[in-house]
């Protein structure tokens, strides 16, 4: 399925970063890098530093050491407005929404930074202001019409439920025509149908604007099934970086995170 | 009305493609199809249509294509998958609108049936099934997509987007010319012009060929027989492989000429709806029941001025709006306060309904409570029931305007005949009535007689008026001891418009009385018992309460009641009831899927409850195992209680002559 879609070079380098809140160590020494137009999985058990790890992408934390890499430029700061401005957008864990507002606005929100228009003429709705909020509307629309939400246009994101909340967050996010998505667990809390929905969702996104993804998810049917490399954290760590076959085989991984090895481990210094 | 002159006759313009011309030549410039897409509704002039049509058409022929040939037609209602239909009948091919939402397996059989040669399908979903199908499917050999998401990777050669089979046809056309308009000169009235499959409830799903008069020449003669013309808005929402849609979106729409509209998607249909107020509107009895129902629960959730209001009104509307929408004689003083209430509650209600232009509305396919139907024509909306089926093309009876009532069907449809067999069943014959099955003689030959009647299955006679009334499926109906006639169903329907009951067996086929089973409504009955501050425990709990037994005596009188005016049912009222301790389940196997009553299983699981019923007890123990969400069984006793109701006797003769 993904033969057509051509994986290109790094789109993102991230190199020996280390991150630590007084004497908490989130991250440590980690490199890996993002190519363009793949779907990239950041795993790891609860406190693996996951999160962390996009929050220093899109210049929410700042890094003790290490530098960042994006579309060629190195940078060792990075505001997360400036992120934004350079293409990449993001969801959140803990869904972030304007919960009083229709879905059909914050979906605009996404378009903000795309408005050239000065405020008072938005306000005013004068001529090239309201052609400019008519293109932004219809883009924002063929979002809408590709994410399957039209019956919630006009729904106050507050009366949703949750699965719908997530959709509209990734609306939002393409609604700024990310090069980079980053995606915090966007099938957490989900049945089973919600989930397959989103995953569809995610490769078409990826498959449809060639936007590049990196996500974090628990469920490892998800994981192995829609991305093309995954990394693995652990404690901060990096364990191990690869294709999902590479990774389900890797002994590290199978050691740390899925963690079967601990009774054998035990039962091997009992004999 | 200028369409007068224009309007076209479908005496010479005797199949669609010859009608699309028309259209376009005439009145090239007036609005065909509207499709909501990206927020805006999108419109397409007749011209517009029959370039699209003929390009497609041109298309399909360069894919192959030919006279004679089925084409299948798989999606949501899509102004492009209508265009489809039109197309392939140009070509003199047979197309096959299927149930979108039909799992892989069930599509396999019908495509296997039809051997449709080339499919069109609106997305991605449909696709999918389509290639699961294909390798065991000898006849289909292209696919065409509408939707392109989600497919550009897929690389099989036989599968098209759409565009580019327009583009084809556009070459095919400047290679052939006149090829399209010789193709449309050689299709005929009598030609079959599409075949659509019954859902098949009992066994296999039967393709009902249907000719262009066939559907034109009932088509034609609904909209005379109710004045519609050209200026008609309607919505297409309802599954393409239904007759209904056929008739209402595609065949009336191109006899008249008036304008389709599609939804944006099936979750946007009551916003759409309202959008868009459409003046000719189908819609069956669930749907009318959930928009009143949402309606209702957002009323009480008004202030107290606007709940006062609407149910003042109501009450007049109530008294007086159905008189007055059947042009009937009303006090000066109730038709000055219809007036106040139209500006003040039905006119506002309609229009956020989305009921505001509405002319007709049809509703058909079950039966009707008489306070939702009410509630409709007593706000001024002009609902009326039709009876019909696929293999009458729709229209077999109608209501006429001014004689609309809930337990009646109309009277026959025009150049329709009707008779009733000593049993009861109802035969039809008319222009409407189907070529045949497609491979299935023996069906056809079932199913019609030489002479061109059709068996409807359905059990019911005429009534003083002539309408038609419909009580039963014929295989259900059966008799009393004393030979009078009993309808389960018809008097389960009667029970079940009670709110509180959701659900009722009646028994009686070949026994002295009628007793009948009772399913209390749980959500209902719980919000009364609470208002009443009755505590109980659960289903089993509450059905067994006297209060709640009391309360369904008095429901179950009311229908003795009703039962005794009517000449032909009045041996049927209910002796005696009782209110079942469980819900009837599909889990269980006692409803079919679609929440109809298996009756002969639900006879034999409770079968000592039904020999209760026609013993002197006056309860009945009952010990059953019941098995529980997580798989465990348990064992449930209880005493039920068996309630004798009273009867009335039948209203005399002589009254019903003199009414």
């Amino acid at each position: 399925m993904h033969a057509a879609r051509q994986i290109g070079g790094p789109l993102l380098q991230v190199e020996n970063i280390s991150l630590s809140f007084g004497g908490v160590r989130a991250l440590a020494n980690i490199s890996f890098e993002i190519r363009e137009h793949e779907v990239l999985a950041i795993i790891g058990p609860n406190g693996a530093g996951k999160s962390s790890m996009l929050n220093v992408i899109n210049g929410f934390y700042h890094p003790q050491e290490g530098r960042i890499t994006y579309k060629g430029k190195t940078r060792a700061r990075m505001r997360p407005h400036q992120a934004a401005a350079q293409g990449i957008a993001r969801t959140f864990q803990n869904i972030a929404l304007f919960k009083g507002m229709s879905t059909l606005d914050n979906i605009m929100t996404g378009r903000l930074l795309k408005m050239r228009q000065p405020f008072f003429m938005q306000a005013l709705y004068l001529g090239p202001a309201k052609r400019e909020e008519l293109e932004h509307r219809a883009f924002c629309e063929r979002i809408i019409d590709f994410l399957e939400i039209q019956a919630i246009r006009k729904t106050p994101v507050g009366r949703l439920p949750y699965g719908l909340q997530k959709r509209v967050e990734l609306a939002r996010a393409l609604a700024a025509e990310p090069e980079l998505l980053l995606l915090d667990e966007p099938m957490a809390g989900m049945n089973v149908e919600e989930k397959e929905d989103m995953c569809r969702f995610v490769l078409d996104v990826n498959e449809h604007f060639g936007t590049t993804i990196a996500l974090i998810e628990h469920d490892m049917g998800v994981v192995m099934d829609i991305s093309d490399r995954v990394v693995v954290l652990d404690y901060g760590r990096k364990l191990a970086d690869g294709t999902p076959d590479e990774v389900r085989a890797d002994q590290a991984v199978i050691d740390a995170y899925l963690g079967v090895s601990h009774e054998e481990t035990a039962s091997a210094a009992a004999e | 009305m200028g369409d007068a002159a224009t309007a076209p006759d479908t005496r010479l313009l005797d199949t669609f493609s010859k009608l699309l011309r028309h259209h376009a030549e005439h009145r090239g410039d007036r609005i065909a199809m509207r499709e909501k897409d990206l927020g805006i509704w999108q419109s397409w002039t007749w011209a517009e249509v029959a370039g699209q049509v003929r390009d497609l058409a041109c298309g399909l022929a360069a894919l192959g294509l030919k006279r004679g040939d089925r084409l299948a037609v798989i999606g949501d209602n899509r102004p492009r998958l209508y265009w489809s239909i039109c197309a392939a009948q140009a070509l003199g091919a047979v197309p096959v609108p299927l149930y979108q939402d039909a799992a892989a397996e069930e599509m396999a059989f019908v495509l296997e049936h039809a051997e449709a040669r080339i499919a069109i399908a609106e997305d991605q979903e449909q696709v999918d099934k389509l290639l699961q199908i294909k390798p065991d499917n000898k006849a289909l050999e292209q696919i065409v997509f509408d939707d392109p998401r989600g497919l550009r990777n897929y690389r099989h050669a036989f599968l098209h987007d759409y565009e580019s089979i327009l583009a084809k046809g556009r070459d095919y056309a400047a290679a052939n010319p006149g090829f399209y308009d010789a193709e449309v000169a050689r299709t005929k009235g009598a030609d079959v012009s599409t075949m659509l499959y019954t859902s098949g409830t009992t066994g296999r799903p039967k393709g009902v060929m249907l000719s262009y008069d066939n559907v034109l020449i009932t088509a034609r003669n609904a909209l005379q027989r109710e004045g519609l013309t050209a200026d008609e808005d309607t919505l297409a929402y309802l599954p393409m492989a239904w007759v209904g849609d056929h008739i209402f979106s595609y065949g009336q729409a191109l006899v008249s000429g008036f304008t389709v509209n599609c939804p944006e998607s099936s979750a946007t249909v009551l916003t759409d709806l309202r959008e868009l107020g459409p003046t000719y509107f189908f819609a069956p009895p669930r749907i009318y029941e959930s928009i009143l129902t949402t309606v209702m629960i957002r009323m009480e959730d008004a202030g107290w001025l606007k709940r006062r209001m609407f149910h003042y009104f109501m009450d007049i509307a109530r008294r007086c709006g159905t008189r007055i929408l059947d042009g009937k004689p009303v006090s000066l003083a109730d038709r000055l306060l219809y007036r106040v209430g139209a500006l003040l509650v039905y006119q506002p209600l309609k229009n956020t309904l989305g009921f505001s232009r509405i002319r007709l509305a049809y509703t058909a396919g079950e039966a009707i409570g008489p306070d939702l139907f009410d509630f409709y024509r007593a706000i001024g909306v002009n609902v009326k029931q039709l009876y019909g089926m696929t293999e009458a093309s729709v229209f077999v009876t109608i209501q006429p305007d001014g004689e609309v009532r809930a337990d009646t069907v109309g009277t026959p449809a025009p150049e329709v005949e009707i008779k009733i067999e000593p049993s009861g069943e109802v035969l039809f014959r008319g222009p409407g009535v189907f070529q045949e099955y497609y491979k299935n003689p023996e069906a056809t030959a079932e199913a019609k007689t030489a002479e061109g009647w059709v068996h409807t299955g359905d059990a019911g006679f005429f009534d003083a008026d002539g309408h038609l009334r419909i009580i039963d499926r014929a295989k259900d109906v059966g008799k009393l001891a004393d030979g009078s006639m009993f309808a389960p169903k018809y008097l389960e329907n009667k029970l079940k418009f009670f709110p509180f009951i959701k659900e009722a067996v009646a028994f009686g086929d070949g026994r002295a009385h009628v007793g009948a089973f009772i399913n209390i409504d749980l959500e209902a009955v719980g919000n009364w018992a609470e208002r009443r501050n009755l505590p109980y425990g659960g289903y089993a709990d509450l059905a067994s309460r006297e209060e709640v037994y009391d309360l369904i005596q008095e429901n179950v009188e009311q229908v003795n009641r009703d039962l005794a005016g009517d000449s032909h049912l009045s041996g049927s009222q209910i002796r005696r009831f009782l209110v079942l301790y469980k819900e009837l389940d599909a889990d269980d196997g006692e409803l079919t899927r679609t929440r109809k009553v298996r009756r002969n299983f639900v006879a034999e699981r409770y079968g000592t409850l039904i020999e209760a019923l026609y013993s002197d007890a006056t309860t009945v123990p009952v010990e059953t195992e019941i098995r529980f969400e997580d798989g465990r069984t348990g064992t449930f006793r209880a005493e039920l209680r068996i309630r004798d109701v009273k009867t009335y006797p039948p209203a005399a003769p002589a009254a019903q002559a003199a009414a």
